[in-house]
C-alpha cells in the first residue's frame, strides 16, 4: 500500500506548528499504525530529516500512551489504541492526516506528543485510597458484590491515553475522572474518601483548564477501554450528593 | 458543577412550563368562548388569596429567573469550552463519531430559542406585532396571525429549534443530575425524544389548524 500522511509537526512548546505531507511507501496492511510511522521516521532519518516525535511504550494496547488523532478520530477509525491499529483499516492510496490531542489540559511538547501531567495531578487530587497497606488481605475477608466488582474492574481498566478529551467538543476529561471515581467508589476501601474525593478530583479538573461535560457522549464512543458514559452520571450522583451532604473533609 | 446543576433544574421548570403552555394552547379548539375564558381564568387564578394577575406574575418572575440563571450558566460554560480547545489549538480534520444534530445545535439553538421567545410575546401576548390585525381577545390573535403563512413558517422553525434544544436537553439534564445508569440509557434517550415530539407537535397543531381553516 502507498499512503499518503499529513502529520502535525511542531519542534517545540512555543513553536507554531504546522500540518506536513508526506508518502509512505510499500506498507504492508498488517502493520500496526506505529509500525507505519516507524517506517516513515526510518526514511526521515536515512534522508537527513527529524523524525516525527510520537508517544508509545507497551505497544500492546495496555499502557495508553500512544494516543494521535487520525482523520479526526481519536485513536483514529477502530475502537482501540493506536498502536492496535493496523493499516488494512485504510486503502492503498488514502491520505490520512495525524495531529496530536487538542486540549489547553495537554499543551504539545513536540510534533505528536503532548504533555498529560494534568491527568496525573488530577488523581493527585484525590484519586487514591489512604490504606495502610501490607500483606495482601484474604481474599474472602471483605465480600464485595459481583456486580459491584465488575463495574469497579470495568472503570478501573481505564489507562489515561486521553482519548476522551481529544474527542470531546468541549475538551473536558470527564470520563477520565468519573472512571476514577467510579473505580473507587465501588469497592470498600474506597467509601472512607468517597465523598472527598470527587469533590477534590473535580476541582482538579476544572482547574486544569478541561471544558465541562454536556453529555454528548463522544468520549465514551472512542474509548479503547470502553468505558461507558454512566459513570459519568455516578460522579455527578456523588457530587451533588456530596455538596448536599455539607462541606466534606 | 454547580453551573450544571443550575442548568438542569432550570432547564426542567422551563420545560414544565412548555407543556402547561401546550396544554392551554389546545383549549383553541374548544371555541372563542373557552380559549379566551381560558385566559381570563389565568389571570384570576388564586383569586382572593392573590391580587388580579397575581399568579401569573409569580409565573412570570419565576420563569424569567430561571431563563437567566440558565443563559448565564450556558454563556458560561461555553466560554469555559472554549478557552479548553483555545483558537491555535483546533484540529484540522475533526470527525464525530455518534454525535446527534441535537447536540451540535444546543448553544446557538439555544440563541434562536431566546430570540423567538421575544418575538412571541411581542406577538400574541403584548400585540405589539400584530401580523392580520390586532385584537383585544387572544383567540382572535392566533387567528388573525396565524392565517399568514409566513407566521406559522417563522413558528415552524422556532419550535424545530425547540424540538431540538429539548432533545439533547432533557438527556442531559436527567445525565447531569445523576440519573444515567447503563440499563436505562436506551429509555431514557426515548423519553426524551418523546416528549421533545410532543411538545414540538403539540404547539404546531393550533397554527396549522388556523392555517389551513379548521379554526377560524
Amino acid at each position: 500500500m502507498n499512503i499518503t500522511l499529513r502529520v502535525w509537526r511542531q519542534k517545540s512548546r512555543d513553536d507554531e506548528g504546522r500540518m506536513v505531507t508526506y508518502q509512505v511507501e510499500d506498507v504492508s496492511p498488517d502493520m500496526s499504525f506505529l509500525e507505519m510511522l516507524d517506517v516513515l521516521n526510518e526514511k526521515l532519518t536515512l534522508d537527513g530529516h527529524e523524525p516525527v516525535a510520537f508517544d508509545h511504550d507497551c505497544r500492546e494496547g495496555i499502557c495508553g500512551a500512544c494516543g494521535v488523532v487520525i482523520n479526526g478520530v481519536a485513536h483514529g477509525p477502530e475502537t482501540t489504541t493506536t498502536c492496535q491499529l493496523h493499516m488494512r483499516s485504510f486503502k492503498d492510496g488514502d491520505v490520512i492526516d495525524v495531529e496530536p490531542w487538542r486540549a489547553k489540559a495537554f499543551p504539545v511538547i513536540k510534533d505528536l506528543v503532548v504533555d498529560r501531567g494534568a491527568f496525573d495531578r488530577i488523581i493527585q487530587a484525590g484519586g487514591y485510597i489512604s490504606a495502610p497497606t501490607g500483606t495482601a488481605p484474604d481474599a474472602h475477608a471483605m465480600p464485595v458484590p459481583k456486580a459491584d466488582a465488575d463495574r469497579a474492574f470495568d472503570a478501573a481498566t481505564c489507562i489515561g491515553c486521553g482519548a476522551c478529551v481529544a474527542a470531546c467538543p468541549n475538551a473536558s476529561g470527564m470520563l477520565f475522572t468519573a472512571a476514577k471515581v467510579t473505580h473507587l467508589g465501588m469497592l470498600p476501601q474506597g467509601q472512607p474518601e468517597r465523598a472527598a474525593r470527587v469533590v477534590k478530583m473535580v476541582n482538579q479538573h476544572d482547574e486544569e483548564d478541561f471544558g465541562g461535560c454536556t453529555n454528548i457522549g463522544e468520549c465514551a464512543a472512542v474509548c479503547p477501554k470502553g468505558i461507558p458514559l454512566d459513570t459519568i452520571s455516578q460522579l455527578n450522583r456523588d457530587l451533588l450528593g456530596s455538596l448536599a451532604s455539607g462541606n466534606p473533609k | 458543577m454547580a453551573l450544571k446543576a443550575a442548568m438542569a433544574v432550570t432547564g426542567a421548570i422551563l420545560v414544565l412550563f412548555l407543556i402547561a403552555h401546550m396544554y392551554g394552547n389546545l383549549m383553541i379548539f374548544g371555541g372563542p368562548q373557552t380559549f379566551d375564558t381560558y385566559s381570563a381564568h389565568l389571570r384570576e387564578l388564586g383569586e382572593p388569596m392573590l391580587p388580579y394577575e397575581g399568579f401569573l406574575w409569580i409565573m412570570r418572575v419565576v420563569l424569567l429567573a430561571s431563563v437567566l440563571v440558565h443563559a448565564y450558566a450556558a454563556v458560561t460554560l461555553w466560554m469555559r469550552a472554549r478557552r479548553a480547545r483555545p483558537a491555535g489549538q483546533r484540529y484540522h480534520t475533526k470527525k464525530s463519531v455518534q454525535r446527534s444534530y441535537a447536540s451540535y445545535t444546543m448553544r446557538w439553538g439555544g440563541v434562536v430559542v431566546v430570540l423567538f421567545v421575544i418575538y412571541h410575546i411581542l406577538h400574541l401576548t403584548t400585540n405589539d406585532i400584530a401580523p392580520g390585525g390586532a385584537s383585544a381577545s387572544p383567540y382572535e390573535r392566533v387567528v388573525n396571525g396565524f392565517q399568514i403563512w409566513w407566521v406559522v413558517l417563522s413558528y415552524v422553525i422556532a419550535l424545530a429549534a425547540v424540538g431540538f434544544h429539548l432533545r439533547h436537553g432533557i438527556w442531559s439534564a436527567v445525565a447531569t443530575l445523576g440519573g444515567n445508569r447503563a440499563g436505562r440509557q436506551r429509555s431514557l434517550n426515548i423519553i426524551a425524544t418523546g416528549l421533545s415530539l410532543v411538545v414540538t407537535i403539540g404547539f404546531l397543531i393550533p397554527p396549522f389548524a388556523v392555517l389551513l381553516g379548521l379554526v377560524k
